[in-house]
């Protein structure tokens, strides 16, 4: 074992003598720094630089983006505040949604340590967001991954491929989470950097609603959980280098590694420990570990904190102070505990045989004190570090090349007229790896654990029983679309929110609440503020109409390599209610002889399009034409049919057209249809390429049994959403027949949509 | 009629089997893995999941737990255990059910509805099937894939040990399509597919009639009440 080291930067030596700090190697600018040193009136100790350091990074200070994130709490209704229990800023938002239970959900990024090392990267990303559910005092129900790859054909994306999805697999099965929905896609921009987000939902009875605070003085401070050890340390090396002569190990992984396990263990003892109500405050430990816990904690509570650094259970004991406050070590919760209730906590961490230390407690000081043995190594206020971190204007500048990318439209593009020609197109999208079946990802992931799963892949959403009493229940979907956001970020976020928004009120559920992640490029480059200011604003405004607040989020910068940034790619989720889950809506087709309309009405859209993109191998023009009133017109007519039980299935059309949604509606449950376009063509004034492939919004293809025909008609007809019957379900004839253009085998099809990713991946 | 449910560390699928004998018609009661007293049960289930994090090797370190132990000792005495998937796992490591279960072939982890076919009727979880009876269950698992020595198999072969097969197609390599297995006398079962997440029409596995409607898993429950009534 080594020894603990002795020599420490302690306050005093940092009142007695200036020093040369390595701020600039650990991220902080100048003026940063100086800021720092007028706030302690000294220079900081290493401790506290690092603190600062890591607390004052664009990841944990919003510090570019939260002058922009702000008209997600400012763009709000009474009506849409009135559900929301816990807004913006906590580790989740959290959403009544009746009979006593409430919803906690979020979505957040892992996508740089996705890269460096796919499967722990991905791991710990579903390790991290899970624990930020916890963190609310819910039990967490279900996960969703948002992936994004890149081109399927270069050589390094089965490295990225593999190591995500058997990350996220090992973890989330483990944890015992069904996996319900999520999104695959491939894309070069996304090369040299992968997207990996990862959504968790939990649920909780209100009174269990758990805050990060510490505000009653005398209360223990405790950190539990998996020992602290050098993961995720990077950048904090530079300190340990230049305090010591470095008798500890000198290279510290940067990517934390995780151990499902001891958080499967870790989410029993919580909820036990809520549940007995010995728990005042409780905070994960993530991104920055015990700096961020031990001063968020202070700073909620408005109150200080008193800590023994050196009754950290560590797994190596060479680490430094710097780095144990700084360690991104997985599995790990801190929670504030009054004195009387220690004995209990006690007895039920013991029970789930999980260490835990009492490091300190809660003092009635706006202060924090942090002590290594005798010597005091920190003594801060703690908003400074937590709360009162930088924000920056940056410049925005409208990109150089956005108007030429914009005039680029797809109208110059060649369009087949030949009936074989567009079978053949149909075909090559529906077997594209952007279109193709999921599943070879999506089998590695469980999705039955803790049965109450009522829908999840390949459907448009994930629903989830949360009371097995009165069948209330929750659905999820989450949605963006990078290439509609580089053509216009403003109208793309808006476009990902109104498809998140149908693929909820396609099942049958009402929508109520948004999360988000905005993974964009460098915020230095001012186009890509740009693209953050459009989108933010675009998503704002659009959720204000629809009625459904921002909940909570995450933002991700510098997806780039070099200079090139990504797509902006702000991936939306949307929850809804439904008041009993046996009403849910599949995706596919299932009885023979229902009647398929065509809901909404086409128009000419092919920019930015999977066709585009598939045929041609074009972007540019602009994106489709976004229609709130429409999506929501329409979300209502399917949540009150279904109340009525009229629509036995539903699939929102998007990606690839109403081609694509009717070989997807047929695959679900392998039932053909036959289908005609004419009258479309005729009353939307169409060619066969707009009417198959165009993405025009607010659409949505429903079956309906023959006995609701008129009932379901009339329906429409008085919401006010255009209806066109296009087909009828044919069970028997296992094929789809497309009237004058062609008869495709569901077997066949089958075939190449089934085989694409085990041909590139298996 | 009782029948426990085992939690173990990292255990997942409880609170399933518990609803599965609760529609069945049972009475579930929850059983601790460090407790020896496993409250005069009339059965046990060994439930799914990663016990202890499926260190060492799948189900080893649950197989030396004091509530598996007191399973061990009456099982002998006729007491009906159903191990499914870590469960089966953990039957394997306690000796109760031969062979050994591996990695899956393909080294991934796989979550499918299988088709499997009921090939022995005779034990107490499996009395209500018909003989041959085609069911479809989820199946979920990394290390499901079956393995026994030539010797092994063949005893089992001739004995009518092998309770379940897949059909279709074989998910994890498991030898002679193996899924399920019994012990000589019929009252210790194991399978890698999950019976307990098909006994709830809504949140099965799908079917020609409607969506996520299959609970052709109840039978298990269901035979093992029968058994206890007949006993």
């Amino acid at each position: 074992m080594r020894k603990r080291p002795t020599n420490v930067d302690t306050v005093s030596d940092a009142i007695a003598n200036d020093k040369e700090q390595p701020w600039k190697e650990l991220g902080l600018k100048q003026d940063e720094y100086q800021e720092i040193k007028t706030i302690l009136g000294r220079r900081p100790t290493s401790s506290e630089l690092a603190m600062y350091s890591v607390m004052w990074s664009e990841h944990c200070s919003y510090k570019s983006s939260k002058i922009y994130l702000r008209q997600f709490g400012e763009k709000v209704t009474p009506a849409m505040k009135k559900d929301l229990m816990v807004g913006m800023g906590e580790n989740a938002g959290v959403v009544d949604i009746g009979e006593g239970l409430a919803v906690t959900f979020k979505v957040e990024s892992h996508n740089h340590p996705s890269y460096i090392e796919p499967f722990q990267g991905a791991a710990t990303g579903v390790g991290g967001i899970v624990r930020d559910i916890l963190t609310m005092g819910a039990r967490p129900i279900a996960v969703m991954d948002q992936l994004r790859f890149g081109a399927p054909s270069d050589p390094d994306t089965a490295r990225v491929v593999h190591g995500v999805t058997s990350g996220i697999s090992f973890y989330g099965n483990c944890l015992g989470l069904p996996n319900i929905g999520g999104e695959t896609v491939f894309d070069k921009v996304y090369q040299g950097n992968p997207l990996v987000n990862a959504l968790a939902v939990g649920v909780m009875k209100h009174e269990d609603l758990k805050l990060a605070k510490a505000s009653n003085p005398g209360d223990l401070v405790i950190l539990f959980g998996a020992r602290t050890g050098g993961d995720g340390i990077g950048g904090v090396s530079v300190l340990a280098s230049e305090t010591f002569d470095s008798t500890g190990p000198t290279k510290r992984p940067a990517v934390q590694v995780g151990d499902p396990f001891a958080e499967k263990v870790l989410i029993e003892c919580c909820l036990e420990l809520f549940y007995a109500g010995v728990v005042a405050g409780i905070q994960d430990l993530g991104g920055a570990g015990i700096s961020c816990a031990t001063s968020e904690l202070a700073s909620n509570g408005g109150k200080g904190m008193k800590v023994q650094l050196q009754n950290v259970l560590l797994r190596d004991d060479s680490l430094t102070p710097e780095e144990i406050l700084m360690s991104e070590s997985q599995e790990r919760m801190m929670a504030i505990v009054p004195t009387k209730d220690l004995k209990a906590f006690k007895a039920i961490v013991t029970k789930w045989e999980v260490e835990y230390s009492v490091l300190g407690e809660v003092i009635d000081e706006d202060r924090l004190y942090i002590n290594w043995g005798e010597q005091e190594i920190v003594n801060v206020p703690p908003r400074t570090v937590a709360h009162d971190g930088p924000v920056y204007h940056r410049p925005v500048e409208y990109p150089k090349y956005q108007d030429a990318l914009n005039a680029n439209s797809s109208k110059t593009l060649l369009r087949a007229s030949a009936p074989a020609e567009l079978a053949k197109q149909i075909l090559a999208i529906v077997t594209s790896p952007n279109q193709a079946d999921k599943s070879w990802i999506t089998a590695q992931y469980d999705r039955y654990v803790m049965g109450n799963t009522a829908l999840s892949m390949p459907d448009d959403a994930g629903m989830i029983r949360v009371s097995e009493e009165t069948g209330l229940g929750i659905t999820l979907a989450t949605d963006a679309n990078g290439k509609y956001c580089q053509l216009d970020p403003y109208h793309g976020a808006q476009l990902a929110l109104a498809e998140a928004y149908r693929n909820v009120a396609v099942t049958g559920a009402k929508p109520k609440a948004v999360t988000n992640c905005l993974n964009f490029g460098s915020p230095e480059n001012p186009e890509v503020m740009w693209q953050f200011k459009e989108a933010t604003a675009g998503l704002a405004d659009a959720c204000m109409e629809l009625g459904v607040p921002v909940t909570g989020g995450n933002v991700s910068f510098y997806n780039q390599t070099g200079d090139v940034a990504i797509y902006p790619t702000p991936v939306v989720g949307v929850l809804g209610v439904i008041d009993n889950v046996a009403r849910r809506i599949p995706s596919g087709w299932q009885d023979e002889g229902n009647n398929i309309y065509l809901l909404g009405t086409t128009k000419d859209e092919l920019d930015g399009s999977a066709w585009a993109e598939t045929i041609h191998g074009h972007l540019g023009g602009k994106p489709p034409v976004v229609d709130l009133a429409s999506e929501k017109k329409l979300a209502d007519l399917i949540h009150g049919a279904a109340i009525q039980g009229m629509i036995e299935a539903a699939h929102d059309i998007s990606e690839g057209g109403l081609a694509i949604a009717i070989v997807e509606a047929a695959l679900r449950f392998n039932v053909g249809a036959r289908i005609w376009l004419d009258e479309v063509l005729e009353r939307d004034n169409l060619d066969l390429t707009a009417a198959l492939f165009s993405e025009s919004q607010a659409r949505v293809i429903v079956s309906v049994g023959r006995e609701d025909d008129v009932k379901f008609q009339a329906l429409c007809e008085a919401r006010g959403v255009p209806v066109l019957r296009i087909g009828v379900t044919d069970k028997a004839s296992g094929l789809i027949e497309i009237k004058d253009l062609a008869s495709f085998e569901l077997n066949e099809v089958r075939k190449g949509w089934a085989s694409t990713l085990p041909e590139l991946f298996g | 009629m009782k029948i426990g449910v085992i939690t173990y560390p990292g255990t997942l699928d409880d609170r399933d089997a518990q609803r599965a004998i609760r529609l069945a018609g049972g009475t579930p009661v929850p059983l601790w893995h460090a407790d020896s007293d496993i409250k005069k049960v009339d059965a046990v289930v060994l439930p799914g999941g990663f016990s202890y994090g499926d260190y060492l090797r799948c189900g080893a370190i649950a197989a030396q737990a004091p509530a598996t132990q007191e399973v061990v000792r009456l099982a002998a005495q006729g007491l009906p255990v159903l191990g499914i998937c870590n469960g089966f796992q953990i039957l394997v490591e306690s000796r109760l059910l031969p062979g050994g279960l591996i990695r899956n072939e393909h080294q991934h982890f796989i979550c499918r509805d299988q088709r499997i076919r009921v090939e022995n009727t005779s034990t107490a979880w499996t009395n209500l099937f018909e003989q041959d009876e085609e069911i479809t269950i989820p199946l979920k698992n990394a290390e499901g894939g079956y393995i026994a020595s030539a010797e092994t198999l063949k005893m089992l072969e001739a004995e009518n040990r092998v309770v379940f097969r897949y059909l279709d197609v074989n998910p994890n390599g498991s030898m002679n399509d193996i899924a399920g297995l019994t012990n000589e006398r019929g009252n210790v079962v194991g399978l890698m597919p999950h019976p307990e997440h098909a006994t709830e029409a809504g949140f099965g596995p799908d079917t020609d009639i409607a969506t996520r409607s299959g609970v052709d898993g109840l039978k298990f429950f269901q035979s093992v009440l029968k058994a206890l009534v007949n006993a």
